[in-house]
């Protein structure tokens, strides 16, 4: 136990200890677990003890699995290009133009205040909004638009990007602030001193050193999205189902735990993918200011 | 918003193409801030509403939909264990989340990395991942399902929040001030009482704030976690499974109530703990 | 003066790094004691290495003849002013300085009196229950002192504790710190790069480079004698020049210089033929008309830089190299005084005035 520090022995163990104590026990042991349970095999009523691919195999090879995994992928990543593409503009405008510091501070924790309201209640409320018999419905047949409820809203891809865009759009807003804050004013005037235009200067200056937040946030929102299930199930409709869907059928109706199992095995390792290839990006486009 | 005060010291036709990109900028604050908070408002405006379908236009007021939530015994019941539930996962966040933000700022060790790694995984892990690898685990050691499991889960999850939190007011924290102390005869548990814990109280106290909320609303971890108790959002999603009803609307602005004040409790803290420090 | 501190052979290393290299330091009762340095040097690690806040990696220090090398700083009798102070954010003037009491298991009664008596010594008495951040910097900076002293060291370590400072309070502040330490009585060991500053204030000066100690003197042997270019260049400005030894004696050393003729009384002579040779700006003068034979180097005037209390004139010597002459201007004497720019000169240097170091590699 180094450190340069003085802390005595027995406080830097309790210090040390109990949050590694934690981690083995409540991370490292159920992931074992986890990864044990994805090569046992179903057998009725339950499941047996063995090591095979079997699970992954059928992952990998059944279309329905393979169509639902593209289709995640696919709407975590819209999620997360529609949230930078209202992020960005949203935390330059605050960071770059807006003078008046009370009223940046003010969007800035509006923009994150929604994190702290019920993520359920969030997703909740656009079913409320969109459906056939819904507030957006009703509300354009009141005014005339058109004649009959529409089915075009709800129940779709377009319903669950719009969903999850709007619950997990302050993970993109965050880092990206954060990264854009950090930026020198004086970099934006020197670069116009050297003649730099300001489109040119968001290019070449703005842009790249932003880049850490963007991926950050791209980061987080995607994984986040990819591992839903509460937006699918609300809004989702019958070609909605994302891969948490299937996971929780598999641990409920289905009953086949080793192959859920084995599907958050899948969603672990493509988390841990994206988030050491960020850190990878983050390390290599490190910019000391 | 338009009163967005920019300086402009800049030619005429610059200051008029500034002045439509701020126009545009504008214009895309007010629809973010339109996207996030119209939908909350429809949340809260339909509870009030005098229908049992929510469809437009608004037909009367009515208090109808919370007078019933309170003769709910089963909503009631599932409050009651949100509650708890909440209140101990943020506690047991916060012991193991605060010595590992001690621990990350403080030592360097071999492992320090995958340590680091490991306590932030949560942050970007969906929940879900969380909640099956345990429930995978407390089935194979042969435990029940219970409130319990559904705490130690949602404190897992919840660390990561405490541990950043915690550990970016530590970074700020000169280091000198804990050598001072050390310096004036302190031992390292009262250098972190009496110099360190003051100085990330706010940290804590919003962390702690922040972990609540979570824990409250928190779905997939529950999901898969829970016996046969209900969380409030496990009432409420169960209770979604039938469709949309005003009563949800009602708890629902019960909920974003709460949290506002929750929030508004945290800025005060923390605008408190700034002017007091004269940052402001 | 018996020690009160004692290095031996102190190393820090930082796995391949070396921060410190074999440091032997004695420090005696009641010193003021200065490690001057740039950035780098080591001699801040060697203070912190005192303080306890950074184990040594090889070596043993004692404090008045304990063995302190692996005791924590709350359980040294030593106590430092930090260079951001480090007072306490959360707590009054007078809790950050009975602090350290409290600590001692002093009573509060007594710890609030002795707070007062510490403020008294550095005049802000009438602080004591004001916040740190209502604070002036010079304020902010008798507060440390007076919390690092109220707890009575038996030695205060102060690292670089005017660097915050702007630059007239920093010159008030050197002559309070020195009277603090006469009436003190205790040890100082301060760390700074500021060459003005430590000859100011210390007894003695550790010039520090690359770890190791350089030299190890009084502000006075340090100026007038410097062992290396190093100590030379860094305590004041020196002119170094290229020369030959020519003849050596007892009490004289005669070198040719660009082809002129020097004479030194300097007492080390280095081994070989080829030497520098070293001269303060301010101990040349220029000779007019047809004065003292010997030691004269003559040139040409290149430029004038004005000091305001001084004048440095360049003179380009015939091999070309530039030789820097200060001359005070006191009362009646202007600039206007001073050789014109292009005129040959001839600049005078007393023997004892040459200093002579190795050549360059």
């Amino acid at each position: 136990m180094m450190g340069g520090t003085f802390l005595s022995r027995h406080s830097a163990k309790l210090v040390l200890g109990i949050p590694i104590l934690w981690i083995v026990l409540f991370m490292l042991v159920p992931y074992g677990v986890l990864l044990t349970y994805s090569f046992w095999i179903k057998k009725y009523p339950l499941f047996v003890p063995a090591f095979q691919f079997g699970n992954y195999w059928t992952l990998l090879t059944d279309p329905q699995y393979v169509q639902v995994l593209l289709r995640t992928l696919k709407i975590a990543a819209l999620v997360s290009v529609a949230s930078l593409a209202l992020a960005y503009p949203f935390a330059y405008f605050l960071v770059f133009r807006l003078k008046n510091h009370t009223i940046r501070v003010f969007l800035f924790m509006g923009v994150i205040a929604p994190l702290w309201v019920s993520y359920l209640l969030r997703a909740y409320v656009w079913k409320t909004i969109l459906g056939t018999e819904g507030i957006l419905n009703s509300f354009l047949m009141n005014i005339g638009i058109i004649d009959e409820p529409s089915g075009i809203f709800l129940y779709n891809q377009f319903a669950m990007v719009l969903t999850l865009t709007y619950i997990f759009i302050p993970f993109m807003v965050m880092p990206i602030y954060t990264a854009l804050e950090k930026i020198p004013g004086n970099l934006g005037e020197a670069s116009a001193d050297l003649g730099m235009g300001a489109f040119a200067t968001f290019w070449k200056i703005t842009l790249p050193l932003s880049m850490p937040g963007v991926v950050a946030g791209f980061t987080m929102t995607f994984c986040l999205s990819f591992g839903d299930f509460i937006a699918p199930f609300l809004v989702g409709g019958p070609d909605g189902q994302m891969v948490a869907n299937v996971m929780v059928s598999q641990f409920g109706a289905a009953l086949n735990w080793p192959l859920g199992s084995a599907l958050a095995v899948v969603m672990l390792i493509i988390v841990l993918t994206i988030i050491s290839l960020s850190d990878r990006f983050e390390q290599s486009g490190k910019v000391e200011l | 918003m338009s009163a967005a005060s920019t300086t402009l010291v800049a030619t005429a036709p610059a200051r008029r193409g500034r002045l439509a990109a701020d126009s545009g900028f504008v214009l895309i604050v007010s629809l973010v801030m339109a996207f996030l908070y119209l939908p909350i408002w429809i949340l809260i405006i339909y509870s009030f509403n005098d229908n049992r379908t929510l469809t437009w236009p608004l037909t009367g007021f009515t208090t109808h939909w919370y007078e019933q939530l309170f003769q709910n015994e089963q909503l009631l019941t599932a409050i009651g264990n949100s509650f708890y539930v909440a209140t101990c996962s943020t506690c047991l966040t916060l012991l193991v989340g605060v010595p590992a933000a001690l621990a990350l700022h403080r030592f360097s060790f071999p492992g320090k990395t995958i340590f680091r790694r490991l306590l932030l995984l949560p942050i970007a892990l969906p929940g879900i991942v969380t909640g099956i690898s345990m429930l995978n685990m407390f089935k194979m050691f042969g435990f029940n399902l219970s409130l319990e499991t559904v705490i130690l889960g949602h404190a897992t999850a919840l660390l990561a929040v405490v541990v950043t939190q915690v550990f970016a007011r530590l970074q700020r924290l000169p280091k000198s001030l804990s050598e001072a102390s050390s310096d004036l005869g302190a031992n390292p548990l009262q250098t972190f009482i009496h110099v360190t814990l003051p100085n990330i109280r706010t940290a804590l106290i919003g962390a702690g704030l922040l972990s609540f909320v979570l824990s409250f609303d928190e779905i997939p971890v529950t999901f898969f976690l829970t016996g046969r108790d209900n969380t409030l959002p496990m009432y409420i999603y169960s209770t979604m499974r039938r469709g949309v009803t005003p009563e949800i609307n009602a708890v629902g602005t019960i909920i974003v109530l709460m949290s506002l004040i929750l929030i508004i409790i945290s800025v005060v803290f923390t605008v408190r703990d700034n002017t007091s420090k004269g940052i402001a | 003066m018996p020690a009160i501190i004692e290095l031996s052979k102190i190393s820090k290393h930082y796995g391949s790094v070396i921060g410190v290299e074999h440091v032997d330091l004695n420090v005696a009762d009641g010193e003021f004691l200065t490690l001057l340095g740039p950035s780098g040097c080591g001699k801040s690690t060697l203070l912190r290495m005192i303080g306890g806040f950074e184990m040594p990696t090889t070596g043993t220090i004692t404090l008045s003849g304990q063995d302190v090398t692996h005791l924590p700083p709350q359980k040294r009798d030593v106590n430092m002013m930090f260079q951001d102070y480090a007072l306490f954010p959360h707590m009054t003037v007078g809790q950050n300085i009975a602090y350290g009491l409290k600590m001692k298991g002093i009573g509060k009664n007594e710890a609030r009196r002795k707070a007062e008596d510490a403020l008294e010594l550095v005049g802000l008495v009438d602080k004591i229950d004001q916040q740190p951040h209502q604070m002036s910097g010079g304020q902010k900076q008798r507060v440390a002192l007076a919390r690092a002293i109220v707890r009575e060291p038996k030695v205060l370590l102060l690292d670089e504790p005017l660097s915050a400072l702007d630059a007239k309070l920093r010159e008030q502040m050197q002559v309070e710190l020195k009277h603090m330490h006469d009436k003190l009585g205790i040890t100082f060991i301060m760390v700074t790069h500021d060459q003005t500053e430590a000859l100011v204030m210390s007894d003695r000066v550790i010039v520090m480079e690359s770890g190791r100690i350089a030299q190890d003197g009084t502000p006075e042997e340090l100026y007038e004698h410097p062992l290396t270019p190093y100590v030379a260049n860094f305590i004041g400005t020196t002119n170094f020049l290229p020369a030959r030894i020519t003849q050596r004696s007892a009490h004289e050393t005669r070198l040719d210089v660009a082809g002129q003729i020097l004479t030194t009384q300097f007492d080390r002579v280095p081994q070989g033929d080829r030497v520098r040779v070293g001269v303060r700006p301010e101990k040349a003068r220029f000779l007019n008309g047809s004065a003292a034979p010997g030691n004269i180097l003559a040139g040409t005037v290149s430029e004038h830089i004005y000091h305001g209390t001084s004048l440095r004139t360049a003179v380009i010597l015939p091999d070309g190299t530039e030789f820097y002459v200060d001359a005070m201007l006191p009362f009646g004497m202007a600039r206007a005084d001073a050789p014109a720019i292009g005129s040959e000169v001839r600049i005078g240097v007393e023997p004892e005035n040459v200093l002579l170091f190795d050549a360059e590699d």
